[in-house]
């Protein structure tokens, strides 16, 4: 191996939770891996995220891949030797009016509907046990009582130590420039000219992925986008579970320590050229807004510190999991828009089986790249499964 | 929301100590709109911290240096800059758009230039013990004694730096004799710094200062230990006494209030939310804004004024808040002098600086704490913590922070990140430009929840100006 150089059966662009979970499933299955980060690992949406371990609410396409990933998630242990901060706990989703309520029953109905038993309505009283502090507005929710939360940046770098263990090689601080064919094999070349050689690609670029998509000659609609966080000081114990509405942007959770994070969907800016995020604060006024309207034993709290990740955000609010449509052995698992770190763990397992053995049952076609024409645009409508949380 | 109407200005310079009131009132003079946003109640800064209201015994008490301060307010007063007294400002972006707290309510202003004279702040000192109640900082110990007159009993200062003695002599002036010096500055530095020593008369006039400090404390017959080593404080429930070896045996001392002093750095908060590029700077042991010589930052139209960009004391500070308004003005066309002059005094002012920062350089236990030291006091995390982090992969400041929460409390990392790039630097045996520092967020100070959920981006107000 001359300097500059590298050599393995996997090439994996991207180390955030999808990259370096798909790096370790590979080596578990004996292949030799190179992930190479632009920054370094989990430094964006995969680090930085709100760290929930969701089933509930997901889109119904999503929903055996995010089971797998759950049952994954349970016994984290064994598969890192680090639990990842994962906690059991409820998510709940809180009806503010009578047309939320209405949105409730059908979603907890389309769950069963779907073979799925694993979200539930919460009546008003019901809401009131697992979480006295809303609201009197709120009328009742729909949850899913076994979900959980984990710390994110922990639970990337345990993926990563775990799959350096097995001898995937990190490059980070490597920004990639080009992917391209060279005979039967994948090179990949660094934007200083260090290359890459691999049988197989795999492009976990996240927000980044569309570019990597292009070059293969499969460009989609990702949009890059700024989801905005905050948290504040510590405040006394008033919330176990996970929650967000079902009609206006929100997610709160308060932590062991007593910060309670807040997040849910209002967005920052993108600072042009450089794929960074900032604040808005109009925006997020919104948010503190919302939070006060809900939980006014949040009047006493103060925001410490707000920020923002970056997500790669698709029109149909699906991720791009799967083979290439155009090349041979290039794969894709990006575009998460913004509710793939529950995914991490299980779609690593699965790339790492369809790479690995050329198939996998897991349902992955709802998340085919050929669901967007060559253009970019889109051309099938988003899988009816109604709406997503 | 009424974003046109957000009052907009030539120069927003924040903070009102002598760099902030120096560029106000070159600023003023140039004829540009400038609004001076201070987190306290009355200008003056740390330095001249409630000079206006100081009673002539106070005056007496606290120098000649801090009196003199009194003629720059008076001169700040006198200008028509805004002045908005009690103003924490949150959040500045590179539009320089700047968000700011006063009385409880949150407004918005824009600048065409931005003025960060936010001064310095104490070194943070982990030594075992540091996080108990009845230790303080001997820079604390003055705010107390520059605001109220309050001057504690049976205090020992520990640590180094020019701070500690001025403060111990300050309270000798208001009869109150510390219980010790504990001094931490190694015995074959003095040798060392001395070779740093210029013989001019601005820095000769700085070392008979200090001289006449050291003297008024060996006068009163305060006990002085040098050359201290393994200090460990401790108490039950609080404070109560301080271990140390000096001279080749151990000390126990008693006292009722410990205050700690490891030197000042930059408050580099804003600069860092701003992403302007910081220097790791070896001899001050801490990061500076990357300046031009008028104080400009890498991000355009963003100046730095001050012990903000690099310690160099008050008088510096007022050449730099001068410096950089001139500055602002002839970009802004107006006709105005060179600075020639005042960049001339500036390198006088200057150096003193090399033989201070060899003699007074931190500490290596407050640079390398001991594992089971807290360092994140926010977040509680330990020195050994860290390391351990360290060596599971995190590769610098921000992926410790990620990891372990440190620097992710109220004081976002103000009382932690040198420490902590220090221990990384260390424990990678890398240099701390390339650990880096801590990303700052908005809200830089804590902000009230309920606060921004009304914050409607209204004019700016003039309504605080006095």
């Amino acid at each position: 191996m001359k300097a500059g150089y590298d050599v393995a059966d996997l090439i994996v662009v991207g180390g955030g939770i999808h990259g370096c979970s798909a790096a370790l499933h590979a080596a578990m299955r004996g292949m030799s891996v190179i992930v190479i980060e632009r920054d370094t690992v989990a430094r964006h949406a995969s680090g930085v995220n709100a760290g929930n371990v969701r089933r509930c609410g997901r889109d119904f396409a999503e929903m055996p891949i995010s089971v797998h990933s759950m049952n994954i998630w349970r016994h984290m242990v064994d598969l890192v030797d680090d639990d990842c901060g994962f906690q059991q706990a409820p998510v709940i989703v809180m009806a503010e009016s009578d047309s939320d309520l209405e949105v409730v029953r059908q979603r907890v109905a389309d769950v069963r509907l779907n073979g799925y038993d694993h979200e539930v309505i919460l009546d008003q009283s019901q809401l009131r046990e697992y979480v006295p502090s809303a609201a009197p507005h709120c009328l009742g929710a729909f949850a899913t009582l076994d979900d959980g939360h984990a710390q994110p940046y922990q639970t990337v770098l345990a993926f990563q130590r775990k799959a350096q263990a097995l001898g995937v090689r990190f490059y980070e601080q490597t920004a990639i420039n080009t992917v391209r064919r060279s005979g039967a094999d994948w090179e990949v070349i660094g934007r200083d000219g260090v290359r890459f050689s691999g049988h197989y690609f795999l492009n976990c670029a996240g927000a980044w992925g569309g570019e990597f998509s292009r070059q293969l000659g499969e460009p989609v609609p990702i949009e890059p986008i700024a989801p905005m966080m905050m948290v504040t000081n510590r405040m006394p114990h008033f919330c176990d579970a996970v929650l967000s509405l079902v009609s206006r942007p929100l997610s709160l959770k308060q932590t062991s320590s007593g910060t309670v994070v807040i997040g849910g969907g209002r967005r920052g800016d993108l600072v042009p050229g450089t794929l960074s995020g900032e604040i808005r604060f109009t925006e997020l006024q919104l948010a503190a807004e919302t939070v006060l309207s809900v939980f006014p034993v949040m009047s006493a709290a103060k925001i410490v510190r707000a920020w923002t990740g970056i997500e790669g955000y698709l029109p149909d609010r699906l991720p791009i999991i799967g083979r290439s449509s155009t090349e041979e052995n290039a794969f894709h698992a990006f575009g998460f828009s913004t509710h793939g770190f529950q995914l991490g763990p299980g779609v690593g397992d699965i790339m790492a089986e369809l790479i690995a053995t050329g198939s996998t049952n897991a349902p992955i076609s709802p998340f085919d790249i050929t669901r967007f024409n060559h253009d970019g645009a889109e051309t099938r409508a988003k899988p009816a499964n109604g709406r997503s949380w | 929301m009424a974003g046109d109407a957000v009052s907009h200005y030539d120069v927003a310079v924040i903070g009102a100590g002598p760099a902030g009131m120096a560029a106000a009132i070159e600023g003023s003079r140039a004829g540009l709109s400038v609004i001076v946003l201070d987190e306290q109640e009355l200008p003056g800064g740390q330095i001249y911290r409630a000079v206006e209201r100081a009673p002539r015994a106070r005056l007496r008490i606290l120098g000649d240096d801090y009196a003199d301060g009194g003629a720059l307010v008076s001169e700040f007063r006198a200008t028509n800059a805004t002045y908005v007294a009690g103003a924490m400002v949150w959040n500045v972006n590179p539009q320089l758009i700047i968000d700011y707290s006063q009385d409880g309510a949150s407004r918005e202003i824009t600048a065409t230039a931005l003025v960060v004279a936010s001064g310095a702040m104490e070194r943070p000192t982990p030594v075992p013990g540091w996080t108990l109640p009845g230790v303080v900082t001997a820079g604390a110990c003055q705010i107390l004694l520059k605001a109220h007159g309050l001057v504690e009993d049976n205090l020992a200062f520990i640590g180094s730096g020019p701070l500690l003695w001025l403060v111990a002599a300050q309270m000798i002036a208001a009869g109150k004799r510390p219980v010790a010096i504990i001094e931490t500055v190694p015995a074959a530095r003095y040798a060392a710094a001395l070779l740093k020593l210029p013989l001019n008369p601005t820095a000769l006039g700085y070392l008979r200062k200090g001289a006449k400090l050291m003297r008024t404390v060996k006068r009163s017959k305060a006990p002085i230990y040098r050359d201290a080593t393994e200090i460990v404080i401790s108490g039950d429930q609080r404070a109560s006494v301080v271990n140390f070896v000096s001279g080749g045996r151990g000390h126990q001392i008693e006292a009722d209030l410990f205050a700690l002093h490891q030197g000042v750095v930059p408050n580099q908060q804003i600069t860092r939310l701003l992403r302007c590029e910081h220097r790791w700077d070896e001899r001050q042991r801490c990061f500076v804004p990357v300046c031009d010589r008028f104080g400009e930052t890498s991000v355009p139209n963003v100046y730095v004024a001050g012990d903000g960009a690099g310690i160099a004391g008050a008088r510096a500070a007022t050449l730099q808040g001068r410096i950089a308004a001139l500055r602002i003005a002839e970009k802004a066309g107006r006709a105005v002098g060179p600075s020639t002059s005042l960049q001339a005094s500036l390198c006088r002012e200057a150096s003193i600086r090399p033989f201070l920062e060899t003699l007074y350089a931190p500490s290596a236990a407050v640079r390398s704490p001991a594992a089971e030291t807290i360092v994140c006091r926010c977040e509680e995390v330990t020195a050994g913590c860290i390391r351990n982090a360290v060596d599971l992969g995190a590769p610098g400041a921000n992926q410790v922070k990620s990891f372990l929460r440190s620097g992710m409390g109220p004081c976002q990392g103000r009382f932690c990140g040198l420490t902590v790039t220090e221990i990384i630097a260390e424990r990678k045996g890398e240099a701390p430009s390339l650990v880096d520092y801590y990303r700052v967020r908005p809200p830089l100070k804590p902000l009230p929840l309920s606060e921004l959920a009304r914050f409607s981006i209204e004019p700016g107000t003039e309504d605080r100006v006095e």
